[in-house]
């Protein structure tokens, strides 16, 4: 045994919080990241599926959403879809009011809208038909906001727990309609043939100027009204808010209402210009997805045209691949997984970095 | 280090010795031939090399049911040697707008013939077939197409209440044996069914399968537990659980998961499973599984858009056609001469002899059952509109390709009800 005293032993590298990283920078680790994925999922296919060749993942993907004209369209379409979503729950996380019940929210208007295309379609004519269906989801979804909202304001009860069992009430509400709207049985609506909104140029095109022009608000709303700014100071700081004056009650109350009339609106986009009709699985989980949109976003509302088009891209990609490879979509799904993986994972390399230990010779300089 | 492996290797061992000693030694389980087998497809007639059909299905394989319908897809895809490019299919489209725009992307890559098989994809599959007239859209258990006023939208299902009949026999030719060896008495005989919904679909199920089981045990009663889902593990094996601690004798199903076969295997009660045979994981308790074949519709659709001819607006395939296909019996299980008497029916069915929903057969409130209105045609009010009852039997899936026999017949219970 040496007797040597033993020295301090320093690892081989350790992680230190950066102060902070040209917004270049993070983009260029962003996108190194995406590519290092897609090239490590193009050599897993290649091998595991015995694709023609390694790039066939790549032009898959790509195929998925932008192989036709009726793919790009589609693609616009599903990218409005995630994006009013996601527009709808932001609000509420800039002032870390962690809402998870966009999918009740959308849910719930959904129904609002359908219950009046279901019960006065045959009334009313069409035009004032769709007015007040946009105002029973709006309100609708509000409603759904503002209850966890008052929860929380008054007697501080957990809002993310609150606002997901508000989805399992929405879920639940929609298939007791779906009973008694259909009494042989079968659950199925089928498509109500009253509140179609009116088509312009294309099926999809109305859908996408309401879901652009309620981005521009949400971001003038967010950053340049004093609305957006008691949000943002909310957020930061409790204390600091209540110090200057802001009445913190009736921010998170008043935000959770903006949020779930946003999510109301998509309702009612869907009752009016996709579905018009509903199931228990009409919102199919973008409600939690948007969650992950908006954060990647960090809650900025054009930096999430981009994070919604690729998460969109890679549903739509992974679908495909399960099409043209003929394979189950399980596989497709591990795909998508891992490119999350490495786009989640390369924000920890914005927020730290690795210091490697010094050599030897760097440290008897 | 070295400690750390030597566990590793001796856990290793120990999983070995494991599954060594979980070998069976009790007498294996085997299959006898179907009494109701596959019919050979062979196909009289060329496809066009540009010839394409897309298939929309709400699931993937891991559902038993859509499962069903891509097994079919690969028999006639072998049988007609199709490429891969002639045959399309996307799995888990939800029934909504989805399923619209997922024909109409199939229709834009060309294809010919675009097949969708979940109750909720008609009214889009409908939406479709209005924009794209020389496209056929065939859609498996809908309803709508004899009142759409479509050409190119059409209907299929299959008498599988014909299958769920000969598998009751099996059934029944069971209890018989059991009351005959003394483990319980005739007025005991009492079947469990698990169902997904209260809907006609599943009320035709039980009840054809019912009348299957009476006609061989006169004595036979029958309790259903719906679980208000069509796949749902759990549910299904706790109602089949529920239902053997109610007494019931032998189980069936209809709902797409192994939790009813599963709970029948660990209790050891016989069970006569539905979509395809369940031997191996129930090799003591498995007597016999009906289910639908799709490939002789595939096969016909096929050939009437190769030929130039149309497509029927209702399509029922029965058991000439082999669109309703039984499997193997568990010789293990099942009682003596189940397979003769099922052979015999077969033949009794095809030639007309035997009606399933004979009105002589069962009763309704102590009575007869002399006249009932039917809802075929789909309205927004559920109207029943048309009589079902004709030359002392109710005429299931005639007017229609979809079941319509939903009326509660005496003898079965149903212990809740689950839309």
């Amino acid at each position: 045994m040496s007797n040597e005293i033993k020295k301090t032993h320093e690892p081989l590298f350790h992680v230190a919080k950066r102060d902070s990283l040209s917004p270049l920078k993070g983009l260029l680790i962003r996108v190194i990241a995406i590519v290092v994925a897609i090239l490590l999922c193009s050599i897993l296919t290649f091998f595991l599926i015995g694709t023609k060749n390694p790039f066939s993942l790549i032009s898959t993907l790509v195929d998925g959403s932008f192989g036709s004209e009726l793919r790009i369209w589609r693609f616009a379409k599903d990218l409005a879809v995630m994006l009013c979503i996601s527009l709808a729950v932001t609000p509420a996380f800039r002032m870390k009011f962690w809402n998870i019940g966009a999918e009740g929210q959308v849910l719930i208007g959904t129904l609002a809208s359908i219950s009046c295309a279901f019960y006065i379609g045959d009334a009313v004519p069409n035009g004032v038909l769709l007015v007040i269906m946009f105002f029973a989801s709006v309100v609708a979804g509000a409603v759904w906001g503002l209850i966890p909202a008052v929860f929380k304001a008054l007697w501080n009860t957990n809002e993310t727990l609150f606002t997901l069992m508000m989805n399992y009430v929405a879920t639940y509400l929609v298939a007791f309609a779906l009973i008694k709207w259909t009494p042989d049985g079968s659950s199925t609506l089928g498509i109500v043939e009253h509140g179609h909104l009116p088509e312009i140029f294309h099926p999809y095109l109305l859908l996408i100027v309401i879901v652009g022009a309620l981005t521009l608000g949400i971001y003038i709303y967010l950053y340049h009204s004093k609305q957006g700014y008691e949000i943002s100071v909310v957020g930061e700081s409790q204390k600091t808010a209540c110090y200057i004056g802001i009445n913190v009650k009736k921010v998170v109350i008043r935000t959770m209402v903006v949020s779930g009339a946003i999510c109301g609106v998509m309702g009612f986009l869907y009752a009016s210009a996709l579905d018009h009709t509903i199931t228990t699985a009409t919102v199919g989980g973008l409600g939690f997805t948007a969650i992950m949109v908006s954060w990647l976003a960090k809650f900025n509302p054009f930096i999430m045209i981009a994070t919604s088009a690729l998460i969109v891209f890679l549903n739509q990609g992974s679908s495909q691949m399960s099409t043209a490879f003929n394979i189950s979509s399980a596989f497709p799904n591990v795909i998508v997984g891992i490119i999350l993986f490495f786009i989640i994972g390369c924000e920890f390399f914005i927020n730290y970095r690795i210091k490697f230990r010094k050599s030897k010779g760097d440290a008897e300089k | 280090m070295f400690k750390k492996l030597l566990s590793l290797c001796l856990a290793a061992l120990m999983l070995v010795s494991l599954v060594a000693c979980g070998t069976p030694e009790d007498d294996e389980a085997t299959l006898s031939a179907s009494p109701l087998p596959e019919v050979e497809l062979n196909a009289d007639f060329e496809v066009a090399d540009d010839f394409k059909i897309g298939f929309i299905l709400l699931h993937d394989e891991l559902s038993t049911y859509d499962l069903n319908f891509m097994n079919a897809v690969d028999t006639v895809k072998e049988v007609l040697n199709l490429s891969d490019d002639q045959v399309i299919m996307k799995k888990n489209i939800p029934e909504s707008n989805k399923c619209y725009e997922a024909a109409k992307e199939l229709v834009d890559l060309g294809c010919d013939i675009v097949f969708a098989n979940s109750f909720g994809h008609e009214d889009f599959m409908i939406k479709a077939a209005q924009e794209f007239t020389n496209v056929q859209f065939c859609h498996a258990t809908g309803t709508k197409a004899h009142t759409a006023g479509l050409a190119n939208f059409h209907n299929a299902f299959a008498s599988i209440y014909e299958g769920r009949y000969l598998a009751g026999i099996a059934a029944g030719m069971k209890l018989n044996e059991m009351i005959e060896a003394g483990e319980f008495t005739a007025e005991e005989a009492k079947i469990g069914y698990v169902g997904a919904f209260t809907y006609a679909e599943v009320m035709s199920g039980y009840t054809s399968f019912y009348l299957g089981a009476k006609s061989v045990c006169p004595t036979v009663t029958m309790e259903v537990q719906f679980t208000g889902s069509w796949y749902d593990e759990n549910e299904e094996k706790s109602a089949a659980q529920a239902l053997i601690n109610r007494d019931c004798k032998l189980i069936s199903q209809h709902a797409d998961s192994m939790g009813a076969p599963s709970a029948c295997e660990d209790a050891g009660v016989p069970d006569v499973s539905y979509n395809g045979a369940t031997i191996e994981s129930c090799p003591n308790t498995f007597i016999v599984s009906s289910r639908i074949d799709w490939a002789p519709y595939y096969m016909y659709i096929i050939e009437c858009v190769t030929k130039g001819e149309e497509i029927a607006v209702d399509w029922c395939g029965g058991l000439k056609e082999g669109s309703v296909v039984l499997t193997g019996i568990n010789e293990k299980v099942a009682a003596e001469g189940t397979y003769d008497a099922i052979v015999d029916a077969v033949a009794k069915i095809k030639s007309g002899e035997i009606k399933v929903f004979d009105t002589d057969t069962f009763t309704v409130g102590n009575k007869k059952l002399e006249t009932y209105l039917a809802d075929v045609d789909t309205d927004a009010a559920f109207e029943k509109d048309t009589e079902a009852i004709h030359d002392g039997y109710f005429d299931e899936s005639s007017e229609r390709s979809a079941p319509y026999f939903d009326v509660q017949i005496d003898g079965i219970t149903l212990l809740n009800s689950k839309f």
